[in-house]
């Protein structure tokens, strides 16, 4: 892949979450750590979707976080077009004009006492992008791009529905025209027949902007419908990464085989449906060699002791070691 | 957003009609003793913000006393002018109820001025000990909670007799009112940085805030301009409560003595000399002091009571 416009390498995060100082003094604890990202590595290439799936507390947002620099990384890296992300580094204006962030819960994402023209036009505040009159302008503008009245500015976030608020969102990340927009399950909190609508306009945006996704979602329908390529994390690892459709047709790694077997599927086709067996590993001590190897149906010894490096896949890459026998090297 | 919902939109509401459409409102008319308390606390600052216009006489302008007139009691001709107070007069023959509103103005001016010192003391403290958390904030609060561990009123004599000590003496009297006012004040910050410390350290939280931090905005600016306005509703009901602590604060002070200078004698002021009148018969001139200080006080008290019930969601 040429020049990607995000590289990230062996991005790695560990929360502190030791108990108070005199408590571990008193008890004779250590200080206790949970790696929540170990060791990721991908790139996106300018104009595609990049998404990041996996199930709860397998780090997902942490990488979002830290890739819009709200969280400093504990090692490795983040490139933007050649220019490193890192929160503790401190991150210039230019930069962080050019990427911006959707959220989870547009109930929570929209400040409740500001106006939508005020909300959407912070950024070009922000960055001194116009005068007062041109922002107020641009948002009512960005309105009608999102698919709302332009005299919605003057209202307050309350008086909007939960995907009107979401475009309300967009609209806000449009705002400062960046290049690359972080979706953080930008649909989890919506109708399901109101999640279409959303995603049908980032797409359209996507094509009108030439934007660039990294969209984090739990949901594999969602991903399907508009992923160029997935990356499937597992206990802060990422195990498999696939270009979109071919994910889907052809899983790699036993544990997206897991994740794609318990989707449900409308077609009923009369498949039975397995369920993903087994809970995901607590993060403060995580399973020896592959992190996976527990829940696995194909772990044998090596799982156990060694932790599998990404090998090429007919789709992208996948890091397990019962792939060593599948795929002649 | 079809057609239809945008029409009868063409015109919106003024804000006047949609003051009156909330839910604050509804609560408001809906509650007879906020009714009451709100028109006591309006009579009683109109009186006393235009207590020149409207008072009887200037009590502190001695070409308008009359000695002959001391201790007339209420509603009754004095034996030597004829003159009638509706409240009596006192020792020197000043109408009490001219006192008792440039006492009152007095007493609200210190209230008001130490309670708005409290409120910008307390919430720049606590919007920043919640947003930077850790050891700052544990800093912060355990000061506080230090300052908690003595009486509002001990503290304030603290740094009444401090100051006293540092002043200059021909500025004393001058500088009494100011004293008073950052002695109380600072006697109150502690309620205000805590809750609002306590409901910023929930909004940091909160997505807008990310969003905010996403583009780079100033720390001040997130701090002051997105979370300050979404905590101010508790905060409001606190100033409220305070105004009638600080109220009776000033009056414990200068009580006690130590509080505004014989020039300008508050409600405080007034009860202390009156009382001095209790054991000789002259009620009057203790009694309705204390009366305007109790129903204003009582008033304040309740209308903070009301507003906290109102803001509150799981009591509605």
């Amino acid at each position: 892949m040429p020049d990607p416009l995000v590289k990230i390498e062996g991005l790695t995060r560990r929360f502190d979450v030791s108990k108070p100082w005199l408590n571990r003094v008193i008890e004779r604890d250590d200080k206790q750590f949970l790696t929540a990202n170990a060791d990721v590595s991908f790139e996106i290439a300018k104009g595609e979707t990049f998404a990041l799936v996996g199930e709860s507390g397998s780090g997902k947002s942490t990488i979002a976080k830290m890739v819009v620099g709200l969280l400093p990384p504990s090692a490795g890296t983040i490139r933007f077009d050649g220019q490193r992300i890192d929160a503790s580094l401190g991150i210039p204006r230019s930069l962080r004009r050019r990427f911006q962030m959707i959220f989870q819960d547009p109930f929570a994402s929209l400040n409740p006492r500001w106006r939508v023209g005020e909300i959407i036009s912070e950024p070009i505040r922000t960055f001194g992008l116009m005068n007062a009159t041109d922002a107020r302008a641009e948002a009512a503008r960005l309105l009608e791009v999102v698919g709302l009245s332009a005299s919605d500015v003057t209202k307050y976030p309350h008086e909007f529905s939960g995907g009107q608020r979401q475009r309300i969102a967009i609209a806000r990340a449009l705002s400062s025209k960046p290049e690359f927009i972080v979706c953080d399950e930008p649909t989890s909190a919506l109708d399901v027949s109101v999640q279409a609508q959303i995603l049908n306009l980032m797409r359209d945006l996507q094509d009108e902007f030439g934007l660039t996704y990294l969209l984090i979602s739990h949901d594999l329908s969602v991903v399907r419908h508009m992923a160029t390529r997935i990356g499937v994390l597992y206990l802060g690892r990422l195990v498999e990464v696939a270009q979109g459709k071919r994910l889907f047709a052809e899983p790699q790694h036993p544990y997206t085989r897991m994740l794609l077997d318990a989707v449900p599927d409308l077609a009923l086709s009369g498949r039975r449906r397995r369920p993903v067996e087994g809970e995901i590993p607590n993060p403060i001590s995580p399973p020896s060699g592959c992190a996976f190897h527990p829940r696995c149906p194909l772990a044998f010894d090596r799982c156990r002791t060694e932790i599998p490096q990404p090998r090429p896949t007919p789709a992208g890459q996948a890091a397990c070691h019962a792939l060593d026998d599948m795929v002649p090297a | 957003m079809t057609p239809e919902t945008q029409a009868p939109q063409t015109k919106a509401p003024g804000r006047l009609y949609r003051a009156w459409d909330s839910d604050l409102a509804y609560a408001f008319r809906t509650a007879p003793v906020a009714i009451v308390a709100t028109l006591v606390v309006l009579v009683v600052v109109f009186c006393s913000v235009f207590a020149p216009l409207i008072a009887p006489m200037n009590p502190y302008n001695p070409a308008a006393l009359n000695l002959m007139n001391g201790f007339t009691p209420p509603m009754e001709p004095n034996a030597f002018t004829g003159e009638v107070f509706l409240l009596g007069a006192d020792g020197q023959g000043r109408d009490m109820l001219s006192t008792i509103m440039y006492g009152t103005r007095t007493s609200l001016f210190v209230g008001a001025m130490a309670v708005l010192f409290a409120m910008v003391m307390g919430i720049s403290i606590g919007l920043f000990a919640g947003w930077r958390g850790g050891w700052v904030d544990s800093a912060l609060m355990r000061i506080a909670d230090v300052q908690l561990a003595f009486p509002a009123i001990l503290i304030a004599l603290l740094v009444f007799g401090i100051a006293r000590g540092f002043i200059p003496d021909g500025l004393r009297d001058q500088l009494a009112i100011w004293v008073l006012i950052v002695a109380i004040g600072l006697s109150d910050w502690v309620q205000f940085a805590r809750v609002v410390r306590g409901a910023s350290m929930v909004e940091k939280n909160k997505e807008y805030v990310q969003a905010a931090q996403v583009i780079g905005a100033h720390p001040l600016k997130i701090m002051f301009r997105h979370i300050l306005p979404n905590v101010m509703g508790p905060v409001l009901v606190i100033a409220t409560i305070s105004l009638a602590l600080a109220i009776i604060a000033e009056a414990t002070l200068s009580f006690l003595g130590v509080g505004v200078p014989p020039t300008q004698p508050s409600l405080g002021t007034l009860i202390r000399v009156g009382q001095g009148f209790l054991i000789s018969g002259e009620w009057w001139i203790l009694l309705f002091p204390a009366v305007t200080l109790l129903a204003l006080a009582l008033s304040v008290n309740l209308l903070g009571d009301w507003l906290r019930d109102a803001l509150n969601p799981r009591l509605r």
